[in-house]
């Protein structure tokens, strides 16, 4: 089933049109609406006009997080606030929290693309959703809710915890399609178990997860642990929530609805873009809200991304999983490096979650990254050989994926430092 | 037969080895042989102590990473050639010695090596027929 089969799988070139038109549009507005962007504008001369094609989206400024922070509580809304009909904020940990405005086309919109990745995950109708991402301030809940209601499913409104009683009710209720957190799904099938319900035999058959990364190999352990399909979905709280991107049953790669969300992949230290498949920052402007558009927003997640279209017949861009945030991101030699290709590399090579450090130091003018990987029962070996190939093939792996010369060196197990029961990952040593 | 050889991943930093056999005196663990493998940046302690088990449970308690292995031991002549002698039993029939070394202790005029093969089935066959003593775990345990 496809939700919305005109836009989901539209002739490329029509799309290039419609997102074209629907840019003009948006610049116009934010010159008229945006006291944000009008200032940003009038200092650039530009205006709907200025964009004949797609490719003058490079003229139109970035936007960071830090503007949404700076422009606290209601600096970047586009509308009266009779207009508005719901606002969430961040926690704001690190500062002044990120507050997100919604008008009631901007809820029909979120509808509609979490209607369309309910049903690209392959939900209907006719399932139970059990929505076990939190209710509240946090886009998640309210966002997939909408969603369900949308597709006309029966939506249970769960919110997060309370593992118990979500079983129950799943067990009862004969639900068949969850949403949470990729780690919570693997935790209530342990619950389950202690329970003495069998998650094997729950009538769950799909599981729509995502709010944080996960792995290949997480995901064949969530599947075989509840014998579903267990499908990643890509959305943040700035752009519209979850509803942004969603995997499809082919597992390659994520459909970004780019109708509405129109991306780029980008090389965060130049800006300039990518070429296909490579990794670099997502940037998405929201080519139709209303309340809060947002122009080349940064998301800070590293992707890539393809416009092959999918075997599912929709032709929709796809992004890759999320490998990484551009926080993360050393520069070394030119070559921009992200600490989590290095760790899926030792994923694969070792087949269990690694212990390693970067440490970087400039020696003589030239960068050099050594990357340090503690040596566990798993891959211990008795005989010298074994250990010289293991160190070998890392290398080898790392050098291959990020096209640059690195040391690799075998620590001992618990000698890379540890704060707060997370490893510290990278040591800088280079001044200036 | 066998014998449970206890190995231990070593960094090149100072004080490690020590850290290491501090580790086995606290818990009264006798070593009988070791030897030390190294490389530029990392060695592989390996060693027979006398109660095998117990020295793994208390290396990995310590952070160490450590394996057992099963390796034989078997009484060599103490005078020229005797050590040739073994060793052309396992080489006549192809047995490829990985690595090793000699206990401390010798045995009645005889010395006692530690012999690292892949193979240890064949291996002992191949020592009996030629006449080769292998020494029992108990036996080496207490060397």
């Amino acid at each position: 089933m496809i939700w919305n089969q005109e836009i989901e799988c539209m002739d490329p070139r029509e799309l290039g049109k419609l997102q074209l038109v629907r840019l003009q549009k948006l610049v116009d507005y934010l010159g008229e609406r945006s006291s944000f962007y009008r200032g940003k504008f009038t200092a650039g001369k530009i205006s709907g006009d200025a964009i004949k094609n797609l490719s003058d989206l490079k003229k139109l400024p970035f936007t960071r997080k830090t503007d949404l922070r700076d422009s606290y509580p209601f600096g970047m809304f586009c509308v009266d606030l009779k207009d508005v009909r719901e606002i969430h904020a961040s926690s704001g940990t690190t500062g002044n929290p990120t507050v997100v405005a919604y008008t009631g086309n901007d809820i029909k919109l979120w509808s509609e693309v979490m209607a369309r990745c309910l049903t690209i995950a392959g939900a209907g109708p006719e399932d139970i959703v059990q929505n076990a991402y939190g209710y509240g301030l946090f886009t998640g809940g309210l966002g997939v809710h909408y969603g369900a209601l949308e597709l006309g499913a029966a939506v249970v409104p769960m919110s997060s915890g309370g593992t118990k009683r979500q079983l129950k009710l799943m067990h009862d209720f004969r639900t068949t399609v969850i949403t949470c957190t990729p780690s919570y799904s693997l935790f209530m099938a342990e619950e389950a178990r202690e329970m003495g319900i069998d998650p094997l035999k729950s009538p769950i058959r799909i599981g729509v997860l995502g709010a944080e990364p996960w792995t290949e190999g997480l995901r064949r352990e969530i599947e075989a642990a509840w014998n579903m399909t267990a499908l990643d979905i890509y959305g943040l709280s700035e752009i519209i929530g979850p509803g942004v991107a969603q995997e499809c049953p082919e597992k390659n790669g994520l459909h970004i609805f780019s109708d509405v969300f129109l991306p780029e992949v980008i090389d965060p230290a130049t800006g300039e873009d990518c070429p296909e498949g490579d990794d670099g920052e997502l940037v998405i402007t929201t080519l139709t809200k209303e309340a809060i558009p947002l122009l080349r927003y940064r998301t800070g997640d590293i992707v890539s991304i393809t416009y092959q279209t999918c075997e599912c017949g929709r032709t929709l861009p796809r992004i890759s999983k999320v490998k990484g945030r551009t926080d993360d991101m050393l520069i070394i030699r030119g070559i921009n490096v992200f600490p989590s290709q290095i760790e899926a590399v030792l994923l694969e090579v070792e087949g269990a979650q690694p212990h390693y450090q970067l440490v970087v130091e400039r020696v003589k003018g030239l960068d050099t990254l050594e990357v340090q990987v503690e040596v566990d029962e798993n891959v211990f070996s008795d005989e010298i050989r074994r250990l010289q190939d293991l160190r070998h093939r890392i290398k080898k792996e790392i050098e291959s994926v990020l096209s640059l010369v690195v040391e690799v060196k075998l620590v001992e197990p618990k000698t890379i430092e540890r704060s707060m029961g997370k490893a510290k990952r990278v040591i800088d040593r280079r001044r200036g | 037969m066998r014998v449970k050889q206890i190995s231990v991943f070593l960094e090149n930093k100072a004080g490690r080895l020590w850290e290491l056999t501090e580790t086995l005196r606290e818990k009264e663990l006798n070593i009988r042989a070791l030897s030390l493998a190294d490389t530029s940046d990392f060695g592989i302690l390996r060693m027979i102590v006398n109660r095998p088990e117990e020295a793994f449970d208390a290396l990995k308690e310590k952070g160490f990473a450590a394996a057992v292995t099963e390796v034989l031991a078997v009484e060599v002549p103490d005078r020229p050639g005797g050590l040739a002698g073994v060793l052309k039993a396992l080489n006549d029939d192809g047995v490829n010695v990985e690595y090793m070394y000699a206990f401390v202790e010798k045995k009645a005029g005889n010395a006692a090596v530690v012999i690292r093969v892949e193979e240890v089935e064949r291996s002992v066959s191949v020592l009996a027929a030629a006449g080769v003593t292998i020494l029992p775990a108990d036996e080496v345990y207490n060397l």
